[in-house]
């Protein structure tokens, strides 16, 4: 295990960042550095969470009256997490519902971010050699996340842009007879809603198709909805736990994984969260959590943070308005530079279109195309190939993690290099 | 769920019934380990723990590892240091929220690097880049697993040892442990020939041995290793081609002579570097902060380090823990302060404790680190077995109030030994425990 390289580093996903550390821009000291366009980080809605926090010291321990606080939060080591962090982010992730839903927090388990959460649910719900399905282009992350320890396998449900990617019954179909073909335990399907890389949010009757079918198929549902708090525009966004609160009975094979990493900017404090309506998977999983808790003054922080529902309401409205802005910015460029993107109401990214830029239509002229847009128009946007898209031409372009300025820099680089590299394919 | 998985809940004793062939067979067998008497005392204390005013005859715990002697040097450091928590600083508060690089921040590992340094008297330097963080020492233990082993392989580990182990070195890592066997007579020290004749029982049943794992201070004997005993298991693991894994999570929790010795200080004696040794750290027990978890793998053995980084994506360190952790130990004032204070606070408990048991004519193993005491009451057993220590542990359980966890939990062979720890309550709580031992002792000396 420590020397295959089912750790996923070798994709071009990650070669662009390494890129990227090695020479960043900077628009002072390095303008002609590489502009970092392949990480979906969120930093937009940073200064409401911190004019928060300079305003509440206790959260983070601060004031005089919570150093008594201390002790207790450092001898804490309970994996069910601090009941008051469980409530409060029960709380949140039904108000980035609209409250449509209710969460119940004894359903809530800890895990050190999304990463360790969804691998804990593999672990849970799979054995090694088992399948899960799942929609591609799929983030390339999962093919360590759910496979390198556990020795789960995926087996992608091609999707493509003939109906804008999305997820249909007959690819479900089609991806868990491959994986009978080859004499292989389908244990369940995992899809992102919304999701990454499209930028697009499930239908409702995509969530209800997928439901069915793993109901009939006896399989699981695992939905990793880490993006739900950044819906900026119409279509809705449909949780599965609303589709599961329309039927008559708990269904014992859905799961929900969420973090802060994208909807709050905190990637760093490592927060994620199983939501399990299967009381055997939210015992197990809880156990499992020993190996990946989040830290006490954590979920201290974020029990006060998000158990103020000004805050929460202020912070939601403001983060999908600043997406928004920054969404249309980057699709005005997009469209200057004579680039179609998949239209998107979700998430921090573009999924665009560059297939006519291409040197040839197959994987080589894509890498190529990546490589020139890397190398000479130095920015590090994603391949679609890194994620398992079947069709050459598309990348994954994100917006939310750095200025306007900034951006606005890279959308000129890129309007230069199309206008380069048209000249030099016809 | 496959053959092998099968026959792995077989032998967990886990009836075809009762498992849900939904879920995977990790999910549903129990090596969890929660089904341990260790476990089922943490159980009943939760539900009727002891409360000088409000429960004075509720159970006292005394089955829980945890420090909290010098909690109060640490609150004092955090009252003068407020900036470590890092309200104030805007751009810090951005570049903390958003640090989620799998290497660790720097400054903190090169503050725990010195702080694993200081521990040892500074005989060793300790290289920053050589850290890898976890989540806790529990992640630490299973990361070096999954880089050193594959499933069904072996480690040989001491016993008794901490039953943690179960799960953290078997459960989703499915490596299996083979016990080194200690015993009494020579102080449960690890011999060359039970080395050898566990590694070799290994053999006999077609298992591929990876290593040997121990704990040094260690766990439950509160004793520290020789440094000969540390060069007999690196020649050992040297000769046969295996790993040495060392945890050394109560290094800094030594009261009293003999000296401490890291095996660090082992390897920097010998003229090459050896590939095959790893440190397992962590600041749980010494520092007492479980809930912030914060543990480190130190590999002398360069893809150990890069994979176990890579997989250190499952259990990251919060980046708020490690800049607080950053500051306190790069403070060498308070660093110092704390290792004497701690050092001293923690043989004063000691001394407390073993008088007590010498009042109750409760022989102990003389040990000289960690937060507990190996006690030998087998002259307290109604039978010399494992029946017979469970009855007397749930005696002491159930009718003393004091929750001590029973050796064979441990894994220990010799019935009618237990671990006691001692700092996790105040002295007047620790008063009432020991009377009530006294008591409990007495009572049996009429009886019998």
């Amino acid at each position: 295990m420590a020397t295959c390289s089912l750790h996923g580093e070798d994709s071009p996903y990650f070669a662009g960042w390494e890129e990227y550390r090695n020479n960043p821009y900077d628009v002072k000291l390095n303008p002609s550095g590489v502009i970092q366009m392949g990480l979906a980080e969120n930093t937009l809605s940073f200064g409401v969470m911190e004019d928060w926090l300079i305003k509440h010291p206790e959260a983070t321990i601060t004031s005089e009256q919570s150093l008594g606080l201390f002790k207790d939060l450092a001898l804490y080591q309970d994996y069910h997490g601090l009941s008051d962090y469980r409530k409060a982010m029960a709380s949140f992730m039904e108000a980035m519902r609209g409250n449509r839903v209710k969460f119940d927090p004894d359903r809530i388990v800890n895990a050190a971010g999304s990463t360790a959460a969804n691998e804990v649910l593999m672990f849970c719900l799979a054995d090694p050699g088992d399948v899960f399905l799942v929609p591609s282009p799929y983030y390339p992350g999962f093919d360590r996340d759910l496979r390198w320890r556990t020795g789960v396998e995926i087996e992608p449900i091609h999707c493509y842009s003939s109906n804008n990617f999305q997820i249909t019954k007959s690819a479900v179909e089609s991806a868990f007879k491959r994986a009978k073909d080859q004499k292989k335990q389908v244990k369940g399907i995992l899809i992102t809603n919304p999701c990454n890389p499209l930028g697009t949010i499930s239908s409702a009757d995509t969530l209800k198709m997928l439901l069915a079918f793993a109901n009939k198929k006896k399989i699981h549902l695992v939905c990793d909805e880490i993006y739900s708090g950044s819906v900026f525009s119409s279509p809705e966004f449909h949780s599965i736990a609303e589709i599961v609160a329309q039927e008559n009975y708990s269904p014992d094979n859905v799961h929900i994984v969420y973090s802060l990493s994208k909807d709050m900017g905190l990637p760093g404090f490592r927060v994620g969260t199983i939501y399990s309506y299967n009381d055997t998977v939210v015992m197990a999983a809880r156990r499992m959590s020993s190996f990946t808790m989040i830290s006490t003054k954590t979920q201290h922080l974020l029990s006060t943070m998000l158990s103020d529902p000004e805050f929460v309401n202020y912070y939601i409205a403001e983060n999908k308005k600043r997406l928004e802005e920054r969404h249309r910015l980057i699709v005005s460029g997009f469209e200057q530079a004579g680039i179609k993107q998949l239209e998107g109401n979700a998430g921090l990214f573009c999924w665009v279109n560059m297939s006519h830029l291409l040197p040839s239509n197959d994987i080589e002229g894509e890498l190529k195309l990546w490589k020139g847009i890397l190398y000479k128009a130095k920015l590090n946007i994603s391949p679609g190939s890194s994620f398992k898209c079947m069709e050459p031409g598309w990348f994954r372009v994100c917006f939310s993690e750095m200025t306007i300025s900034t951006m606005k820099v890279a959308l000129e680089r890129l309007q230069r290099f199309v206008k380069q590299n048209k000249v030099m394919t016809h | 769920m496959n053959a092998r998985g099968e026959e792995k809940c077989r032998r967990v004793g886990l009836s075809k019934r009762k498992r849900n062939k939904n879920l995977s067979e990790k999910a549903t067998c129990s090596g969890h380990g929660e089904d341990s008497p260790y476990f089922a005392g943490w159980e009943e204390y939760r539900r009727n723990p002891y409360d000088p005013l409000h429960n004075p005859s509720g159970i006292i715990q005394m089955g829980l590892a945890e420090n909290r002697l010098s909690s109060g040097v640490v609150e004092e450091w955090l009252s003068n240091h407020p900036e470590a928590l890092m309200i104030s600083n805007r751009d810090l508060l951005k570049d903390l929220a958003l640090y989620q690089d799998y290497h660790g921040m720097p400054a903190f590992r090169t503050a725990l690097a010195n702080f694993m340094g200081a521990l040892g008297r500074n005989k060793v330097k300790f290289e920053a880049e050589r850290i890898v963080n976890t989540a806790g020492t529990t992640a630490a233990n299973e990361v070096l697993m999954f880089c050193l082993a594959d499933p069904g392989d072996v480690f040989l580990v001491p016993s008794p040892y901490y039953p943690g182990f179960d799960r953290d070195l078997r459960w989703r890592t499915g490596v299996e442990i083979v016990p080194i066997h200690c015993y009494s007579s020579n102080n449960f020290q690890i011999t060359k020939s039970a080395v050898k004749s566990a590694y070799k029982d290994s053999q006999n049943r077609n298992k591929n041995v990876r290593g040997i794992l121990i704990t040094n201070p260690c766990n439950p004997l509160g004793t520290t290793s020789s440094a000969k005993t540390l060069k007999m298991l690196l020649d050992f693991t040297q000769k046969k081609k295996i790993h040495l894994v060392c945890d050394e999570i109560y290094s800094g929790s030594v009261f009293s002579s003999p000296q401490f010795h890291s095996i660090a200080e082992i390897v920097t004696r010998e003229s090459s570097t050896p590939d095959n040794v790893h440190i397992v750290y962590g600041l749980s027990k010494d520092l007492g902060l479980p809930g912030f978890r914060v543990g480190a793998i130190y590999s002398y053995n360069n893809t150990v380090v890069t994979a176990a980084r890579r997989m250190s994506s499952f259990c990251m360190i919060s980046s708020q823990t490690q800049y607080l952790l950053s500051c306190m130990l790069s403070d060498s004032d308070f660093v110092e302060c704390y290792i004497a204070e701690n050092k001293k606070r923690l043989e004063e408990r000691h001394k407390l404790l073993v008088s007590g048991f010498a009042k109750a004519g409760i022989k102990h193993l003389n040990g000289n680190a960690g937060l507990f005491c190996w006690v030998n009451m087998s002259h307290l057993l109604t039978s010399n077995d494992l029946e017979g220590e469970l009855k007397l542990w749930k005696s002491i359980l159930y009718e003393t109030k004091l929750n001590i966890s029973p050796g064979s939990s441990f894994n220990c062979m010799e019935p009618g030994w237990f671990r006691v720890c001692f700092a996790e309550s105040n002295i007047t709580t620790m008063e009432v425990a020991l009377q009530r031992l006294q008591r409990f002792a007495e009572k049996y000396k009429a009886m019998y």
